[in-house]
């Protein structure tokens, strides 16, 4: 398998929604305003677009049912190659995969990936129909809530490695700090580990602020051929590597600890994209951080450090700046991630690519991060913890 | 966000502004129901449970016993070979401690659950389920525990049919 990948493929362009609880707009509109913006970014027009993926998650969020079809017309996809993909919470960076094998095949030169989530249309809250994703038969008769799997894996993971919650809180609140720059943010917040320790607790070990919210939003980007890309921008930024990983959804028959689909979807990634030593060879990286234990949890799956280690020498707030901040050994999440910026499922994930994106096109603001990133990584992660999907970028 | 960009749109609304009529909402309850068979394997887990005894699958090639049981070994994609009774006691792996229904809702009463191993399942090959009997602070991952069941009378061939499992104290 992986046959050498002859066309070479970019990123030119992208776009984004703010991201909130509730939008006025239906998921129709927010995608056609990060469509749009995208497509501005790129300095092209739908016109110049051959195809597009969209990736959305569940239909149960809208109550509408072949929720792709639905949102088509938003996402620049009438009278075109039109195709949904969606692996639960991966579908944030499985939609521009997706979008890649579309253009490395050969087969279309400028693909649009749109990225969309309106979680605030089940009401009153999304929880609800999450619960749909258990085993009918053996999990929901026990009033499963989804929360549950994640404390459990959680409390699994602070076990194995002896990682304390003290040192978990330091990642909420970094990434809501860095989020303080990010205009689209959701949750932006300058808070301590004493705030998060002393939040409800919702689902031990899980607290409040160790939990990214519900969102509505939408995130784009249009990608493009060498040679048409080449032709279009200056700044192409290369999609380098491409991986994805699915485990099984019987989940309480593997060690919670360590998501080695995770590991497994970024070596895939890494071998397409020659990278031999992650954590030297990676500048930035946005790891899946919808509750603040996950950014360790995958940037240990992503090889950025030893298992268990992620959290090693961090003891305090200061330790996770000097270490992950934007002007830190490794910069991780310089977004501001899900727990700052929001987790509207598939557009939380595009967004982590959108920041990759103007990260290295040093294009970040105040978020932009100090070490003069070459190579980022993007990563998302979901379904009952049990798909990574991957994606390297360089310029 | 990138430094070319001005403005990112999006109208924000809170749940009061719908709830007091400010926002329009349009709004409809899906009526779909659902009568799921429940498979060969898991079939007869439901009707051994019925008669208080857990039942798994064994697969001769990898060697494990899986529970829930499967008819089929998903890593060496073959059909498994014959049914094995497990224990209704075992181990906790992993647990926590729930302030939330299904909805979110928050409960006064915290539910305890729990991924436990039972004695003959093979290593790592957990079940969800519900400790009691226990406070919070005292489950351990590692802890001892044993299933309690509904009375035979009430059992009705479901996973509930198991209350909880509670602390068993050993040796
Ligand atoms: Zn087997």
């Amino acid at each position: 398998m992986m046959a050498s990948i002859k066309r070479k493929v970019a990123v030119i362009g992208a776009g984004i929604t703010l991201f909130r609880r509730r939008l006025k707009e239906t998921g129709r509109e927010l995608s056609f305003y990060a469509t749009k913006m995208a497509l501005e970014q790129a300095g092209i027009t739908l016109d110049d677009v051959d195809a597009v993926v969209c990736g959305t998650a569940p239909d149960a969020f809208d109550g509408v049912h072949m929720k792709g079809e639905y949102l088509a017309d938003g996402m620049g996809g009438h009278r075109r190659p039109f195709v949904r993909v969606y692996v639960g919470g991966g579908t944030g960076v499985f939609t521009p995969i997706a979008a890649w094998w579309h253009v490395a095949s050969g087969h279309f030169d400028i693909v649009l990936a749109v990225a969309e989530e309106k979680m605030s249309s089940c009401f009153p809250h999304p929880q609800k129909a999450f619960t749909t994703i258990f085993d009918p038969i053996y999990t929901r008769p026990l009033g499963a809530n989804l929360v549950w799997i994640f404390a459990l894996e959680m409390q699994r993971y602070m076990h194995v490695h002896g990682v304390k919650k003290e040192q978990i809180a330091t990642i909420a609140v970094k990434n809501k700090r860095n989020a303080l720059d990010h205009p689209c943010a959701q949750l932006p917040a300058k808070i301590t580990v004493k705030d998060v320790l002393e939040s409800e607790v919702m689902v031990w070990p899980v607290q409040r602020l160790d939990i990214s919210p519900p969102s509505d939003g939408a995130a784009a980007v249009v990608m493009a051929a060498e040679h048409v890309a080449k032709q279009l921008t200056d700044d192409p930024v290369w999609m380098e590597g491409v991986g994805w990983c699915l485990d099984s959804t019987y989940w309480t028959n593997r060690d919670l600890y360590y998501p080695k689909y995770v590991e497994y979807a970024a070596r895939m990634a890494y071998k397409m994209a020659g990278i031999k030593n992650p954590p030297k060879e990676i500048d930035v990286a946005e790891p899946y951080d919808p509750f603040d234990y996950k950014e360790a949890h995958h940037a240990e799956g992503l090889m950025l450090a030893r298992k268990g280690e992620y959290l090693k020498d961090v003891k305090d707030e200061d330790d996770i700046f000097a270490k992950y901040g934007r002007d830190g050994d490794l910069p991780i999440c310089p977004s501001g991630g899900l727990l700052g910026v929001g987790n509207p499922i598939a557009a939380a994930g595009m967004m982590k690519v959108c920041e990759i994106f103007w990260q290295l096109r040093k294009e970040a603001g105040k978020r932009q991060v100090k070490n003069d990133p070459r190579t980022g990584v993007a990563q998302a992660w979901g379904d009952l913890m049990q798909v990574g999907t991957v994606m390297v970028m360089r310029v | 966000m990138s430094v070319k960009v001005k403005e990112y749109r999006g109208t924000y609304y809170s749940r009061k502004d719908l709830e007091e009529g400010r926002v329009m909402a349009f709004k409809d309850r899906p009526e779909a129901r659902y009568a799921w068979a429940t498979g060969v394997a898991m079939g007869r887990f439901l009707a051994e449970l019925k008669q208080g005894r857990i039942v798994g699958r064994k697969c001769r090639v990898c060697g494990r016993v899986l529970v829930p049981p499967r008819m089929f070994c998903e890593m060496c994609f073959r059909p498994t070979d014959e049914w094995v009774y497990v224990s209704d006691t075992g181990t906790v792996l992993t647990y926590s401690v729930s302030y939330l229904g299904p909805a979110a809702e928050r409960l006064k009463e915290p539910i305890i659950i729990a991924v436990i191993q039972l004695d003959g399942a093979s290593p790592g090959i957990g079940i969800l389920h519900k400790l009691g009997e226990v406070k919070p602070e005292e489950v351990k991952v590692g802890m001892r525990v044993k299933a309690v069941w509904k009375p035979p009378e009430e059992r009705e061939g479901a996973i509930t049919d198991i209350l909880y499992f509670r602390p068993v104290e050993e040796g």
